[in-house]
């Protein structure tokens, strides 16, 4: 196994996409040191993005924020704005694993990780966030988030592609954004379900669109529709937020695993997907 | 009554009772201590273990051809560099699979390499051809007579007529007296039901490690992080085939072993990696070995049946409890039986324990092994029982109380006990009485423990400038050196930075058995108390002769020798310090030893008070509030008891909410990592309120009684029943995961 | 295996060394440096034993491979009592009883360390929560928690 920690994104996307072998990319390392321990990938090539320099910025855009793909989670946390435009987002970020983690730990490797349970990722689907992608001879495109994983441990990247940023988008006014993850211990669990919500409201309080996603309950990140559409035009009130619930439940596709039982995880996304609306509600002003 | 003494032979101290800093502390908050997979030793190999991927099959061959020709493989070792003689034939079986792999992660070969990589690769090469055979992981599926044997040598123990074909059924216990039935027709109330809990793990954080250094002639050295290391020494020899004076065993500092480093696993085998290779061989578990291949506790089913008349006096109580022990017999089915109704007075009792061996990696201990399950039970039920009787369940405990005098459910008669005054403390708590919050609930638990005396060797050296060197040689799980320093200087009558603790390793010191069964306090203490006493009958000699008088006429008092009275002639008191510089002169160095099989060994009994929140629309528990009240006897260093308590408790917690052993379909064990395995983190937990009860053990010249296990006997009724107060219903399984409480809340709507 | 030339600063000295892409930075400090206050109870980010810094982050050094240590400073245990003086925390630990068996204290301490540092006046509830990457199944916390809060006051009043 080589290691090589290139300068440019360019040079790490040449390195990727020169080798033969297996190569993997390293960000925070907290799932790649932890599969490589466990002998499930033995690559050839490692290639550690952190000497990269663009990779650690957070930069605004377009009202929103650009965030480097080394940006760790207690980076992000201590960046005064995104917490203030995308709480949801960040404290899902900051729910994976501990402190320790939290100091490699990024949302480009959670989400490339593409572990159905991945915090992060619900919250940024449901922020509509996208990511930029950079491959091989320059080229570089945008992507949806939820496009990234396409099933357990599998990516729609291509070979030599790697994530360089996520871009979260302005925030319209009267929006507010929550996650939720239910997990039997306070800390250092995998998420059994997660419930993120993204809502946003008119001046009377009406709320006029909602993204609400779920984790852990399908091969990949759900986008609730039938959810979303139980809050736009109420005032996300009881009545509401109960059909939430139950588009929610309904919408769930888990499987039973010693994380949790089917029947455990339908009802709790409806009851997780309810309390992050709640939440999200009320940093929406409502 | 009144002629006997209920005092111990000492009541005034002035160290024991107080909680110094601890001898090796400074070690431990520098990083300096060396635990077991701290030390080095030159030229040193790394040694590997294969695993059975398989729960149950039979092993055709191993071809470990490849691997030895591995460059920079040193040693492969299988079932074959083993002493097919030695005398556990199941030790020998578990530490290197025989004709069948028996469990997910049974050892079937061994290498040693120059490198992990080396070493990991070698693995890879070592082909081994199974039959896999069908399984069970579950004790009450194992039972059935369909089910699949294990071993054909096993037919079922303690049963007539003895049987005649193998089952998976070990032995059968059976404890009590009085009769069972005649007593359940006087009561008014029965309660019977049936429980079930997981197995759980000890989860020390430091795992399995040793350095083997043996020489081509058979003799060496083992260091290695363990509960007893003249354990380890008797049973490598005997595994190996050599001389027990040929091994010297070492323990290094040990990084928590609750009852799970109280046997061999890695040990035996990097003796024989070394012995092949003539090279030093290291081997570590790693924390998946360490569930698959440690020893894990049993899981239980059980039921329960208790009858009382409306004024809450118990008339009858039967359990049955079935131990799922892994691999081999041994399952604690006997210990559980004997303490599931040890709490209580009965007329009329019957106890039955089943010990069940399934593919599972073989039980070892952990903290009373056996009896927190058998509490979990019968605590439940006593709960329950009081509140059908509409009587306060302290109340009614205390009616039915084990006190001295009276005969234990188990057999023998208690002396003087604690139970009484750790529930009348209780009662008195501000925690019993506080108010509690919306989906809250408050539960209370008994527990009990035997705690062990056993075998034990000390040894204490006066130096020359009067400090003392003390040498015990049972290893230090929690403190407990600065217990020995303590107990020294208490006797010697000098401060206890005067006296410095070590574990000797197995060629200096006489045998001692396993630190467990909460032993070290009281029978490492009681050697350590005579071992003292021998000294300073030395010490009075000696000042005797400076003095030029008899010895008999010489006393110790608070730390000097002094004339025994006016007739013994009149001299200046001589400190420790003083005698101990003349000693060349006065007849060469002065030391005093004490080697004993420690018997009397005091019961310690407990009473956890316990508040848990339940979430309704998720089945989340959270511990919001706990109490630990136990009898101490006499606690020696007040805030290690503090620990022990709370340590037990936390440990409880874990055990009664998310920690369990779950098995696939395939027979192998799915979360064999601390991610899944949920043990209690720091913000799972409130503080842990502790409060000492002091009724002093009659054995014991302090009055000490053991206290490192029966912290973990009540949490798991204690929690249960908080758990089902606050969510309305009754939770028989452990652990109570979110999951099943959720299910018992929607059930009962 | 390649072997990777690593130069880095640890506990304030420049240090170099050999290792292969596959070892830990804890492997590295273990086997390779003698440094083995930190502690591998898991080798997989969920114990904390093996906490170190990381250019000033708290992280677990198991999850860090030695190869990424070029040019980054690394603080162990072993560098966190001044001489013969010892760090608030760790005289604290010791009069508060806040170690049991002591294998999770070196993690714990680096780790309480970082905390006190960013926040010098935790709540119960930050101190527990900072530390739930922590293991520790000796002493159910209280005595660990103790510690640390009482550390905190003393720091702030000094
Ligand atoms: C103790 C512990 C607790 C954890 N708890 C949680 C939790 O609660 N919730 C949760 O969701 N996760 C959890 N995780 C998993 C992990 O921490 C997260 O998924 C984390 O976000 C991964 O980020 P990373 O930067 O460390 O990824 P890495 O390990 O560096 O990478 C992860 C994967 O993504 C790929 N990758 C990384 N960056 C890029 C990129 N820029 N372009 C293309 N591919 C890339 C890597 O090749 C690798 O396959 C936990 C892990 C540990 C060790
Ligand atoms: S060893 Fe690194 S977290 Fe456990
Ligand atoms: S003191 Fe033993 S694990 Fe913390």
């Amino acid at each position: 196994m080589r290691y090589e920690a290139p300068e440019s994104v360019t040079a790490a996307v040449a390195l990727l996409a020169g080798e033969a072998g297996t190569a993997r990319v390293l960000a925070g390392g907290t799932d790649l040191l932890v599969q490589l321990r466990a002998g499930f990938v033995e690559p050839d090539l490692i290639v550690d993005l952190k000497r990269i320099e663009a990779l650690h910025e957070i930069v605004e855009e377009d009202g929103g924020y650009r965030i480097g793909a080394v940006v760790s989670g207690a980076e992000l946390e201590e960046h005064a704005g995104v917490s203030a435009m995308w709480p949801g987002v960040v404290e899902a970020v900051n729910l994976i694993g501990s402190t320790q983690v939290q100091g490699r730990a990024t949302m480009v490797g959670n989400l490339c990780n593409a572990s159905p349970a991945a915090d992060a990722v619900p919250a940024m689907v449901a922020a509509s966030a996208t990511v930029r992608i950079s491959g091989p001879n320059g080229r570089r495109r945008d992507a949806d988030v939820g496009d990234i994983a396409t099933g357990p441990g599998k990516t729609s990247l291509e070979n030599g592609e790697i994530v360089e940023s996520v871009f979260l988008p302005a925030k319209p006014k009267h929006s507010g954004d929550a996650y939720l993850r239910f997990i039997p211990r306070t800390e250092m669990d995998i998420a059994v379900v997660g419930a993120g919500v993204s809502l946003t409201l008119d001046d009377d309080g009406i709320c006029t669109d909602a993204r609400v996603t779920l984790g852990a309950v399908a091969v990949k990140v759900l986008l609730v529709e039938e959810a979303a559409a139980a809050l736009i035009g109420t005032k996300v009130d009881a009545a509401a937020l109960e059909k939430l619930a139950a588009a929610a439940s309904a919408a769930a596709k888990p499987i039973d695993d010693k994380r949790g039982t089917k029947e455990f995880r339908k009802k709790i996304s409806g009851v997780m997907a309810r309390r992050a609306a709640q939440i999200a509600l009320k940093r929406a002003g409502g | 009554m009144l002629d006997k003494p209920n005092k111990p032979e000492k009541q005034k101290f002035n160290v024991v009772g107080t909680s110094p800093l601890r001898p090796d502390g400074v070690d431990k908050v520098t990083g300096r201590a060396r635990f077991g997979a701290d030390m080095v030793a030159p030229g040193m190999l790394v040694g590997k273990i294969l695993r059975s991927p398989h729960a149950h099959a039979r092993i055709r061959s191993i071809d470990v051809s490849k691997a030895e020709a591995l460059s920079g493989v040193k040693a492969v070792v299988t079932k074959d560099d083993f002493n097919a003689d030695a005398e556990d034939q199941d030790v020998l079986y578990n530490i290197m699979a025989r004709e069948k792999a028996l469990y997910d992660g049974h050892a079937v070969a061994a290498v040693a390499a120059i490198s992990q990589s080396v070493a990991r690769r070698a693995l890879a090469l070592i082909e081994v051809d199974y039959e896999v055979l069908p399984h069970v992981t579950d004790v009450d599926e194992a039972m059935k007579p369909d089910a699949p044997v294990l071993h054909d040598h096993i037919f079922t123990e303690g049963v007539e007529p003895k049987p005649t074909k193998p089952s998976n059924i070990a032995q059968r216990y059976e404890f009590g007296h009085g009769d069972v039935e005649e007593g359940f027709s006087e009561a008014d109330v029965i309660v019977e039901r049936n429980f079930k809990t997981a197995a759980t793990h000890q989860g020390y954080i430091e795992p399995h490690a040793c350095l083997a250094n043996i020489a081509n002639d058979g003799s060496g050295e083992l260091w290695c992080c363990t509960q007893g290391h003249y354990m380890v020494r008797n049973t490598c020899a005997s595994l190996l085939g050599i001389d027990v004076s040929r091994l010297r065993v070492t323990a290094s500092e040990i990084g928590g072993g609750f009852g799970g480093k109280t046997t061999v696993f890695i040990e035996p085998v990097a003796a024989a990696l070394s012995r092949k290779a003539g090279r030093p061989v290291k081997v570590v578990m790693s924390r998946n070995e360490v569930f698959r291949a440690s020893g894990p506790t049993s899981s239980t089913s059980s039921r329960i049946k208790i009858g009382a008349k409306k004024d809450g006096t118990i008339t009858a109580a039967e359990s049955e409890l079935n131990y799922q022990g892994g691999a081999f017999a041994g399952a604690p089915a006997d210990l559980g039986a004997m303490c599931s109704f040890a709490c209580y007075v009965l007329k009329n009792v019957r106890t039955i324990g089943y010990d069940v061996v399934t593919n599972r990696p073989k039980q070892a201990a952990y903290r009373a092994p056996g009896a927190p399950m058998a509490a979990f039970s019968v605590e439940s039920v006593v709960e329950e029982l009081a509140g059908k009787i509409g009587m306060d369940p302290i109340e009614f405990r205390i009616k039915n109380a084990a006190r001295e005098g009276e005969k234990s459910s188990y057999g023998p008669k208690f002396r003087q006990v604690g139970l009484v005054e750790t529930l009348e403390e209780a009662k008195a708590h501000p925690h019993y009485s506080a108010p509690l919050g919306p989906n809250q609930g408050r539960g209370v638990s008994c527990g009990f423990w035997f705690n062990f005396g056993g075998q034990t060797s000390t040894s204490l050296s006066i130096n020359i400038d009067g400090t003392v060197a003390l040498a015990v040689g049972t290893p230090d799980i929690g403190g407990s050196r600065a217990s020995m320093c303590l107990m020294a200087a208490e006797e010697l009558g000098i401060g206890y930075e005067q006296v410095r603790a070590i574990i000797a390793d197995t060629s200096s010191l006489g045998y001692n058995d396993v630190t467990d069964g909460s032993r070290v306090t009281f029978a490492s203490g009681k050697a350590t108390i005579m071992a003292a006493r021998d000294s300073i009958g030395k010490l009075c000699e000696r000042a005797a002769k400076m003095w030029d008088i008899s010895p008999d006429a010489v006393v110790w008092e608070e730390g000097h020798a002094k004339p025994a009275g006016a007739n013994a002639g009149e001299f200046e008191p001589l400190s420790l310090a003083e005698i101990a510089a003349s000693a060349e002169s006065t007849g060469g160095p002065i030391a005093g030893h004490h080697e004993v099989n420690a018997s009397g060994a005091g019961t310690s009994f407990a009473t956890h008070i316990v508040d848990s929140e339940v979430d309704p629309e998720t089945g989340r528990v959270q511990v919001t509030r706990y109490t630990v009240i136990q009898d101490a006897g006499k606690a020696v260093h007040p805030a290690y008891v503090e620990g022990q308590f709370q340590g037990g408790a936390a440990q409880g917690i874990g055990w009664a909410i998310n920690e369990e052993y779950i098995y696939g379909e395939d027979g192998r064990l799915q979360n064999a990592g601390f991610l899944d395995y949920r043990i209690p983190v720091a913000s799972d937990l409130p503080m842990i309120d502790t409060k000492i009860v002091e009724v002093p053990n009659l054995g014991h010249p302090y009055g000490v009684r053991g206290v490192g296990e029966t912290s973990i006997v009540p949490p798991l009724a204690a929690i249960a029943n908080s758990v089902s107060a606050a969510a309305g219903v009754r939770l028989t399984e452990l652990p109570m995961s979110p999951p099943r409480v959720l299910k018992a809340i929607d059930e009962n709507k | 295996m390649h072997q990777v030339h690593v130069s880095t600063k640890i506990n304030g000295d420049e240090i170099e060394y050999l290792c292969e892409t596959d070892e830990t930075l804890l492997d590295v400090l273990r086997d390779k440096l003698g440094l083995t206050g930190a502690k591998e109870g898991c080798g997989s980010g969920d114990c904390g034993a093996c906490s170190v810094m990381l250019d000033g982050r708290l992280v677990c050094s198991c999850l860090v491979l030695g190869a990424e240590a070029q040019d980054r400073e690394v603080e162990t245990i072993e560098g966190m009592a001044d001489g013969e003086n010892l760090h608030p925390l760790q005289s604290k630990f010791l009069e508060h009883a806040a170690l049991q068996c002591g294998i999770c204290t070196p993690g714990v301490l680096i780790a309480t360390k970082a905390l006190l540092e960013k926040n010098p006046d935790p709540t119960e509830t930050e101190v527990r929560y900072w530390l739930a990457g922590n293991l520790c199944r000796c002493t159910g916390y209280d005595k660990i928690i103790r510690a640390v809060m009482d550390t905190a006051a003393d720091m702030r009043g000094a």
